[in-house]
């Protein structure tokens, strides 16, 4: 693999870049893998890259019924921060962040991680008491997490209309500074191409259509596919919103409804918006791309669906509130408007780890923050894989949960206000 | 340079006796009535317009329409309304509008910017994924930034906007979008139906191509006249609806068609200000006809992308529509016929024109006659290597193609103007987001509408048919056929010069690593980007896109995808659909952000409910705050007083005489029927059976997974009646609950549900003066304490006025809760205040509320409760019936980790100091100096200062907090730790005598 870095980038310009190959191979899928990856998206490709990288283990496919990072890695708003209320949570998502700090060095592939500060808005006493009780927990986590008065909020975030006459005046804000956006499809490329590097295959277009299980023990065996059987007695699957549907193919029912979660992009303008904020009372998340699109997320369709296209009034709706928190942008026009699939658990929080299917691991129900926690996400998964048990970050993560009652209920903490 | 020095001195559908002047980068340009911003600068021979987005390349108008990549400029229409990013052949121009480039510094003639010109080399497609990692901190803090400040467009709009924008939904029974040849068949064919028929053109004329084609006939008429004839007939019935600069932009499920219409932009500036900027039109339709059109496709070919090089079907417009010349001396590149009917029109107007056809002299024979009687040169087998010039193109390097497809000696053609033809791209983009399933059409070497998803037909040029009378009669049949009528018509029309020769970048001698030939113009993407991301494994059309941002810009690749994808498919050697075709996602053009909301926004952008009593409290100075929709009169401060003043006078006014208070945004539904108790067994943990009528009962409502999802008090008025109250926020979602329940898993109770939240004005009188003043009012009901004792409800007068009174407490003192009817709210809330001011009546507000409970210990659910506490957390276990043999979450209550140790539970606190007031939220710990992470005990629920106390009180879930009454904890606050002492939840009247009033 050719380095990534400026000398080699001059080089290659004097020459017309004749000298770059592949960033990974296309390689026919062996017979069998020590390990099979379902779901070429961050996750996936993180756990093979992962898997490799940590545990050494390099006999891995990932298999990609599309092609890798065009499911939710391709189409989502990019945000990333670690500022949530429970433990279990934030240690997973502070594990991802930390490795946020390091992955383009670590892939040697700019991932573009820019530590622009996600601003979260306080609409009423409620919100207020929520956002500082993760302000109080955060900190005690470790977890950078700071409480700004809406005058402080506005001079971090210059556009923010603080007029105390609004609809949902902003009361205040929690700021966590080491938050902020990433380059989504250079994750997703940058995972690849390291795990390519060493060794694993990545097979797009390989739709996995059945799971091969041993008669005596039910464990796996492998799984067959559009491109035929591949065997492997570890199987980890992170197929975002179509886990459900793959799973069933392995017999297993998995509690995750899917819903499509619509986002925008408005034209492209000159540096106007520092950071990233999010509104959850009015459902409006924004940021500026290093493009300069508006990059504007809408909450999730009420209804379950598995189409990739949402309805207009979810979209306006969202800009509704970003024109009210933001009036300037009202002559700002949108450019792109798209869905994604997003797999939703009970309690909002995903599941990573064991299956009642021997060999078979799953990591799921990342519902609308899941590229956040991708790479963290991908080491406690390839963690699980490689040795059979969780890491001790993701054992809290379990399917059985919904058995035992031991929920991690983020969206419960931000209840809303009454 | 003398005024519009390239008008022609005639044709063109301006309007000569209207000038008008705009003003571009500071210089003022005269035009006419009828022009675009862009027509009227080529008018003066402006042709340099923009900058690039990368390597800020000088570039002029490509296209005339939408699809235009180039020539974005700001346009002011006045203070706060200034807006990036227009396409200048989309203009209409106004009188005084003043317009200025983009994405240049110091000057669109002279861009330091253009320096990334020159680093071409280095800044290729996806160079920044390939360094700026070192030093690892240097990403955020200096690259992205200078990165950032290079990219962008134009200026974001300062705001506030200024103006407005409508709404407006609509049904038809046939939409049809698109007003060209077409469409506008379609209408005719539509219009006599009677049904109701839209028809939507994004331009500001219907006519589309005809406007500009007056070589065309259709039934003997010139095609302008059929136009007007066309339209004439449309005007004179009435069930059709013509939208001109209507733009479809989204195509939902169910034929939902959102357009968006440009109401006022094009007025003049100072008429425009009584209508909306624009409109939003959601339109359901039964049946859409879709009449696009096409868009041109540009050649690739070496330095494509200077000021004046442009499509040639754009060049006709500008001659014919606008009466521009577009040059002195044009040369024309083509691949296909069309372009000999623009070069035509061209010399008609007096333009000495040259083409340069890249299919070989034997290929093209007819078009070349057809230019011989036209009096224009012709090269045959000629291929285009490049251009000459900087700001404006003064050259086209060309060269013969020999026999064995290798090129020969390069010559160059002097030119002021170039035109590019390399065939059609239809315009499926709705029909795409329609999910309808698009086809690959070889012979047109373009993607066509194949399985369709909706009631949806395409016809015309955006379906392949180019020929005039084809698009006609496709049209009238899809109008017919929507419409529901048999009838069928075929046009006479003119033949329409159509064929090419597929060639998806031009041959060339140069060195393919050297030459830039633009495929997609605004995001800069070459041809030799594309070839460097198929060498490095971007295979897949989207990872291509991704890699090279070709087809991402602001035109989303109307001009550039088709050229890109059948580029890769060379590179790949496949067949163009197996590498994928792009998917198009609304909107078709980009939509303002304020046309999407519309009247949205402000007091509009969510209703604020009001109680009957909302008036009264803004008399008498209340402060608001916002709960759910509703607002709540927060507190009543006097002159002088602060909040903490206000709620230490009106808790004392309750504890010790009586305080009144607006319940009315109490969540109300009425349960009724024979197996209303039964039902209301199976949605509370609590029972109702033997609850007698007349009493009241507080109830408690899970979620299926055990926790507390509501709770409230509930009046059972008669056997089959139930009065329920939830909280104030839970009322919409705990009767969707009940509603899903009832509809979905217990059809066979016969019970009914109303909300009764707006019918009832609910006022509140609590402290032990509240029976002596509510008495005078209440002829019908015994108010005595053996008559109506805590928790029971009468129904009767009071002031008069029907009423569901109700003995119920929030407070712990003698309290009544009097249910009238709305409209009677206020009345009666004036009668009980003037009658209660010898008695030192005080009006309160939710934060006395809020004390008051806290002081008792009840809680608030969402404050003590946050979806992850279950009754037995709180204290209220002991309310779960163990007799029912169900209701909502009994299930989920048995889980084992809903039953082990270390739950939080529910416990009062003190400060050490009396007077510190812990921030709600705050987290309890035992030790403090622990290091990170430090282990959580639970968090601070409510806390305030209580006057009845003399000091601070606060409620908290803490970790097995039950047992362990009299520890010391620690809290956090902002500057560090509090220390607390655990206690009961009962602050005041730990006996609770106080709500029994039993020694009055």
């Amino acid at each position: 693999m050719r380095r990534f870095n400026l000398a080699n980038l001059l080089t290659e310009a004097v020459r017309g870049h004749e000298g770059w190959g592949r960033q990974w191979r296309s390689p026919e899928p062996k017979k069998s893998y020590d390990v099979v990856v379902v779901g070429g998206g961050g996750h996936g490709l993180g756990t093979a890259h992962y898997l490799a990288e940590v545990h050494g283990i390099t006999n891995v496919a990932v298999l990609e019924k599309g092609w890798i990072g065009g499911g939710n890695t391709g189409r989502n708003t990019t945000i990333i921060r670690s500022n949530y209320l429970y433990d279990e949570s934030a240690h997973l998502y502070e594990h991802a962040v930390k490795l946020w700090e390091g992955l383009s060095r670590d892939l040697n592939y700019n991932v573009m991680y820019s530590q622009r500060g996600v601003m979260m808005l306080a609409h009423n006493v409620h919100d207020v008491q929520v956002f500082k009780r993760h302000v109080y927990a955060n900190r005690l986590n470790g977890v950078d997490n700071e409480w700004l008065t809406p005058e402080q909020a506005q001079a971090y975030c210059p556009p923010l209309s603080i007029d105390p006459r609004a609809r949902y005046p902003v009361l205040g804000a929690a700021l966590q500074r080491r938050g902020g956006t990433a380059r989504h499809d250079a994750v997703a490329w940058g995972y690849a191409r390291a795990a390519d590097a060493r060794g694993v295959d990545i097979i797009q277009n390989c739709e996995v259509t059945g799971f091969r299980r041993d008669p005596a023990t039910g464990a796996v065996t492998g799984v067959e596919t559009t491109r035929g059987f591949i065997g492997a007695t570890r199987v980890g699957v992170a197929a975002a919103g179509h886990t459900s549907v793959i799973m069933e193919r392995a017999g297993v029912r998995m509690p995750l409804q899917s819903f499509p979660l619509q986002a925008l992009v408005s034209e492209p303008v000159k540096p106007v918006f520092p950071c990233v904020v999010m509104s959850n009372a009015v459902h409006a998340y924004i940021s500026q791309s290093d493009k300069g699109e508006l990059v504007i997320g809408a909450g999730t369709d009420q209804y379950a669906s598995y189409s990739q296209q949402g309805g207009l009034q979810i979209t306006t709706h969202t800009l509704d509130a970003i024109c009210e928190i933001f009036p300037r942008f009202s002559r700002m026009r949108m450019l792109r408007n798209w869905g994604g699939i997003v797999d939703v658990t009970p309690d909002r929080s995903p599941i990573i780890g064991k299956t009642p299917v021997p060999g078979l691991y799953v990591n799921c129900g990342w519902g609308t923050g899941g590229f956040k926690a991708t790479p963290g996400s991908a080491h406690v998964f390839a963690h699980t894989l490689a040795t059979g048990e969780p890491h001790p970050i993701n054992a809290p993560f379990t399917l059985d949960r919904f058995r035992t009652g031991r929920l991690i209920d983020e969206a419960a903490a931000a209840a809303v206000a009454h | 340079m003398s005024a519009q020095a390239y008008r022609l001195p005639q044709g063109g559908r301006i309007d000569r006796t209207r000038p008008l002047a705009i003003r571009f980068d500071g210089e003022t340009y005269e035009g006419y009535a009828g022009d675009t911003v862009a027509s009227t600068l080529l008018a003066n021979g402006v042709h340099l317009m923009g900058r690039s987005f990368k390597y800020h390349r000088p570039r002029g108008l490509l296209s005339v329409g939408t699809d235009e990549p180039n020539a974005l400029l700001s346009v002011d229409r006045g203070p706060g309304r200034v807006d990036p990013n227009n396409r200048a052949g989309a203009v209409e121009a106004v009188d005084g509008l003043v317009t200025g480039s983009q994405n240049r510094w110091p000057s669109l003639g002279f861009d330091i910017g253009a320096v990334n010109d020159l680093l071409s080399p280095v800044l290729v497609a996806g160079f920044y994924y390939k360094t700026f990692m070192w030093p690892r901190s240097f990403w955020d803090k200096v690259y992205e930034p200078i990165i950032r400040a290079a990219a962008g467009l134009g200026v974001a709009p300062e705001g506030p906007d200024p103006d407005r924008y409508a709404h407006r939904h609509a049904h038809c029974d046939v939409l049809i979008v698109g007003a060209g040849p077409a469409g506008l068949a379609a209408a005719l064919a539509a219009a006599g139906s009677g049904k109701r028929v839209m028809l939507a053109d994004e331009q500001a004329e219907p006519g589309g191509a005809l406007l500009h084609d007056p070589r065309a006939t259709i039934d003997g008429l010139p095609a302008q006249d059929w136009v007007a004839q066309t339209l004439a007939a449309l005007d004179g019935h009435e069930n059709v609806v013509i939208l001109p600069r209507t733009t479809a932009f989204g195509y939902y499920n169910h034929n939902h068609v959102a357009l968006v219409e440009r109401v006022s932009d094009h007025l003049p500036l100072d008429q425009a200000r009584d209508l909306p900027r624009e409109r939003l039109w959601q339109v359901r339709a039964g049946e859409v006809v879709l009449a696009t059109g096409s868009h041109e496709r540009p050649l690739v070919f070496a330095d494509n992308d200077r000021p004046g090089i442009m499509l040639a079907e754009g060049l006709r417009v500008l001659v014919n529509r606008y009466g521009v010349a577009p040059g002195r001396q044009v040369a024309i590149a083509t691949v296909g016929s069309s372009a000999y009917t623009a070069a035509a029109d061209l010399a008609a107007a007096g333009i000495r024109v040259t083409i340069v056809d890249v299919r070989l002299a034997g290929d093209c024979a007819a078009d070349v006659a057809f230019a011989a009687q036209h009096g224009i040169e012709v090269l045959a087998g000629h291929t285009v290597v490049g251009s000459k010039g900087r700001l404006r193109v003064s050259g086209l390097v060309v060269a013969p193609l020999r026999a064995d497809g290798s090129v020969g000696a390069r010559r160059t053609l002097p030119c002021d103007c170039v035109g590019m033809s390399g065939r059609w791209t239809p315009a499926v983009h709705l029909f795409s987001q329609s999910r309808g399933k698009l086809a690959f059409d070889a012979e047109r070497d373009a993607f066509l509408p194949g399985t369709h998803a909706q009631a949806e037909r395409s016809a015309g040029a955006c379906a392949g048919d180019y020929d005039l009378a084809a698009c006609l009669d496709a049209g009238f049949a899809a109008g017919a056929a929507a419409a529901g009528v048999s009838e069928a018509r075929t046009f006479q029309a003119s033949p329409t010069r159509t064929g090419f020769q597929p060639m998806r970048v031009l041959p060339t001698d140069a060195d393919p690593g050297r030459v830039r030939a633009f495929v997609d113009f605004q995001n800069d993407v070459t041809a030799k980007d594309l070839k460097l991301a198929v060498r490095e494994g971007f295979h897949a059309i989207e990872h291509v896109k991704r890699y090279t941002t070709t087809g991402m810009a602001t035109d989303q690749g109307k001009t550039s995808n088709m050229n890109a994808l059948g580029y890769v498919a060379g590179l790949l050697d496949k067949e163009l659909p197996t590498v994928g075709t792009t998917t198009f996602r609304p909107p078709y053009t980009p939509v303002s952000f304020g046309a999407l909301v519309g009247p949205s926004k402000g007091a509009l952008f969510d209703p604020v409910r009001r109680t009957p009593i909302d008036p009264w409290a803004e008399a008498h100075g209340a402060v608001f705050e916002p709960v759910s929709l509703w607002r709540r009169a927060w507190y009543f401060p006097k002159a002088g007083e602060d909040m903490h003043a206000a709620v230490a006078r009106e808790c004392a006014a309750v504890r010790d005489g009586v305080g009144i208070f607006d319940a009315s945004t109490l969540g109300k539904i009425e349960v009724v029927g024979p197996d209303a108790a039964e039902f209301l067994n199976r949605m509370y943990v609590n029972g109702w059976s033997k609850l007698a009528p007349g009493k009241c009962r507080y109830g408690l409502m899970l979620k299926e997974d055990g926790f507390i999802l509501d709770d409230g008090v509930v009046a059972r008025l008669a056997e089959d009646r139930f009065h329920v109250t939830t909280t104030t926020g839970g009322a919409p979602r705990v009767l969707a609950l009940m509603e899903d329940y009832l509809q979905t898993e217990w059809p066979d109770l016969d019970v009914f549900l109303t909300s009764v939240t707006e019918q009832w004005a609910v006022i509140a009188l609590q402290g032990p003066r509240a029976r002596d003043v509510l008495a005078p009012f209440v002829s019908d009901i015994d108010l005595g304490n053996e008559a109506l004792p805590h928790m029971s409800v009468r129904e009767g007068f009071v002031c008069g006025v029907p009423a569901r009174l109700m003995r119920v407490s929030f407070t712990g003192e003698l309290g009544y809760e009097v249910n009238v009817p709305a409209d009677y709210g206020r009345a009666v809330w004036e009668a009980l205040w003037e009658a209660g001011r010898e008695l030192g009546i005080t009006p309160y507000g939710t934060e006395t509320m809020h004390v008051l409970r806290a002081e008792k210990g009840f809680i608030i659910v969402g404050q003590e409760t946050d979806g992850t506490v279950t009754p037995d957390d709180v204290g209220l276990g002991g309310m779960v019936s163990k007799v029912k043999p169900d209701f909502v979450g009994k299930r989920s209550l048995a889980r084992p980790d809903l039953v082990a140790g270390g739950r939080k539970q529910l416990v009062g606190l003190e400060t050490e100091d009396p007077h510190e007031r812990l921030d709600e939220g705050a987290q309890i710990v035992l030790d403090p100096s622990a290091p990170v992470p430090v282990p959580m005990l639970g968090h601070v629920t409510s806390s305030y200062f209580s006057p009845a106390c003399g000091r601070t009180i606060a409620l908290a879930l803490v970790a097995d907090g039950h047992a362990r009454m009299g520890e010391t904890i620690h809290v956090t606050t902002m500057a560090g730790f509090a220390r607390a002492t655990i206690r009961d939840t009962v602050f005041v009247d730990a006996e609770g005598v106080r709500v029994h009033a039993r020694d009055s």
